[in-house]
């Protein structure tokens, strides 16, 4: 246990994410309930704060998408609230959704890239959508996609990159109008380890900017050496909520070590304790 | 104006990165408006003639010779009251055999020997036509309500003649007519729009990943939508000026030739195929189908 403490540590924690602003999400008992009667999600409540990185992780089927989606008002809750930024987002007209997405960044799986246009185009359109100058698209194009590592690839098809490069791609066009929040629904689903830890990594220097990421994934190794809050869902239901670390002891292998070595998570600095994410949900 | 730049880039450049669908729509169109505007003049001429035939058609009725001009001239006042009648023409005996002549033609005439008459065989009579061919029925009833052999309703009228069985054959003939033509042009037209939209949809279909997409990163339904309905315009406006190029080479190397060897292309009481009205006609239709098309069917996959 001593020794996972110290492995909790956030020594180079930039900001507090329990700053007394309104949390960047927060569920009130959110029910879904899919036409012909699957729940999807059972009475959940979640706050986020601004800045931090969460992992909602859980076996297939147990809601983890469904919530992404709400949070991007593609599925509306059948009960309950879901706030953005302190704003029920199930009262928000039809018209203002497209602002509101423009505020979240979206990180999938399968990547959706649009398959007609370069690299560079479809991080552009991301700004075009908001109606940035084409000044503003210069600058911010090229920046961004050096920040991905991809400043090379301009010009490039998404159909002429690998899985990994394809998403970082994405990456870059969730994140170049530099959004308060970015969600990924599995953004490593697709890829091998390696690569895994490389868009890990983007999104942890993502965060460390300020922005709020949530991270979905299955991958229960990745979650439990990254030292970050975790949120498990299953079968609809918030059953964990904590700061994974203390909770695998076997978490020294070279997986573990090498990611927290990349992601300068090392070893001074603060524990987190567990029970204090269990507050939050009370 | 910026926005409009942007929007007329990505039509174009849908359009190179989807040049199959984009084709294949354009084709489409081309061929459907090429079969409307084929059929349309043929279906107007169709149309014109059988009005025309119809409106023509009347009943003769014979006057006993003994009839007094007083007489004459009563029951033609009377016939002209008669509802539904338009006209009615008094035939005199020398009238009578100069229309037969003329109907005959003259060698036809001299064959049967019209020419040696010593009297005229012909009795006088009204020529009654009425205002449509459909109430030829109720205006005979009306002058021989006991029907063809039966005494007629006026005192100085004998029997009736002139072709009536062929009359009767015409008027139904044509109202049959009428009525086809009618509902084929209906389902042309129809089968037309459906055509198109059917094309449409499966071109935008290809590319709804796309719009998933552009939704995702926020972009407004008519963000989105622009650039499809700009691109309904080109591929209505392409489609519609290739029919029309066809159309219009049909017209000069076939149709025109023909209609001055043949009369029955134009109906004398409508110019049926008034060229450049269709031609303008089929073209605000074919861009205005194609783009309120794309738009449309856009709609299904903005859908939150």
């Amino acid at each position: 246990m001593a020794r996972s403490r110290k492995n909790n540590s956030r020594g180079d924690e930039p900001r507090r994410p329990r700053a007394r602003r309104a949390p960047i999400i927060e569920l009130n008992d959110v029910t879904k309930v899919y036409p012909g009667g699957h729940m999807a999600l059972d009475r959940v409540s979640l706050a986020i704060g601004r800045g931090e990185f969460v992992f909602l992780v859980g076996p297939t089927g147990c809601g983890k998408s469904t919530l992404i989606k709400m949070l991007i008002r593609e599925l509306r809750a059948t009960e309950g609230q879901v706030k953005i930024a302190g704003r029920d987002i199930g009262k928000l007209p039809e018209k203002k959704i497209p602002q509101l997405r423009r505020n979240i960044g979206t990180i999938f799986q399968d990547f959706k890239l649009l398959p007609n246009r370069t690299v560079y185009d479809n991080v552009a359109y991301a700004l075009q959508v908001i109606g940035a100058s084409r000044a503003e698209i210069r600058e911010q194009v090229p920046a961004t996609l050096r920040l991905v590592g991809l400043s090379t690839k301009l010009h490039s098809y998404p159909d002429q990159l690998s899985g990994g490069e394809q998403q970082r791609v994405s990456v870059a066009r969730a994140f170049v109008n530099h959004p308060p929040l970015l969600l990924a629904d599995e953004p490593s689903g697709n890829l091998d380890p390696v690569t895994s830890i490389g868009i890990m990594q983007l999104l942890y220097r993502i965060n460390k900017t300020g922005t709020t990421v949530v991270v979905v994934t299955h991958d229960r190794e990745m979650v439990d050496n990254m030292r970050r809050r975790v949120v498990e869902l299953y079968e609809g239901r918030v059953v964990r909520d904590e700061v994974s670390g203390g909770y695998t002891e076997e978490s020294t292998s070279e997986f573990g070590l090498r990611m927290r070595a990349e992601m300068g998570v090392g070893a001074q600095g603060e524990p987190r304790t567990n029970g204090h994410d269990h507050e939050r949900l009370l | 104006m910026g926005r409009l730049i942007f929007f007329v880039k990505e039509a174009a450049r849908a359009m190179r990165r989807n040049a199959a669908p984009s084709l294949a729509a354009v084709v489409t169109t081309a061929v459907t408006v090429v079969l409307l505007g084929v059929l349309i003049p043929i279906f107007q001429t169709a149309q014109a003639k059988s009005d025309q035939v119809r409106g023509g058609l009347n009943f003769q009725a014979a006057i006993y010779p003994d009839a007094t001009k007083a007489e004459i001239q009563k029951t033609f006042n009377e016939l002209k009251t008669i509802p539904h009648v338009e006209k009615v023409e008094y035939i005199s005996k020398p009238e009578a055999l100069q229309e037969l002549k003329e109907t005959l033609g003259k060698e036809k005439a001299a064959e049967l020997g019209v020419e040696q008459l010593r009297t005229n065989p012909l009795p006088t009579s009204f020529r009654i036509t009425p205002d449509d061919a459909a109430n030829l029925s109720s205006v005979e009833l009306a002058v021989f309500p006991h029907g063809e052999n039966g005494k007629s309703a006026y005192a100085i009228i004998s029997n009736p003649f002139g072709g009536k069985d062929e009359t009767r054959k015409i008027e139904q003939v044509t109202s049959a007519l009428k009525i086809v033509l009618t509902v084929i042009t209906a389902l042309l037209i129809a089968a037309s729009l459906m055509l198109i939209a059917n094309t449409i949809r499966l071109s935008i279909f290809t590319r709804r990943r796309e719009v998933e997409v552009m939704r995702l990163v926020g972009a407004t339904r008519w963000f989105i939508r622009w650039p499809f309905m700009l691109e309904g315009v080109v591929v209505g406006a392409a489609g519609g000026l290739v029919a029309i190029l066809i159309l219009w080479l049909g017209k000069i190397t076939i149709v025109d030739p023909l209609s001055k060897t043949f009369h029955f292309l134009e109906a004398q009481n409508a110019p049926a195929v008034n060229f450049p009205e269709l031609v303008v006609i089929l073209f605000a239709a074919a861009v205005l189908v194609s783009t309120l098309g794309s738009g449309l069917t856009l709609r299904r996959f903005l859908k939150v």
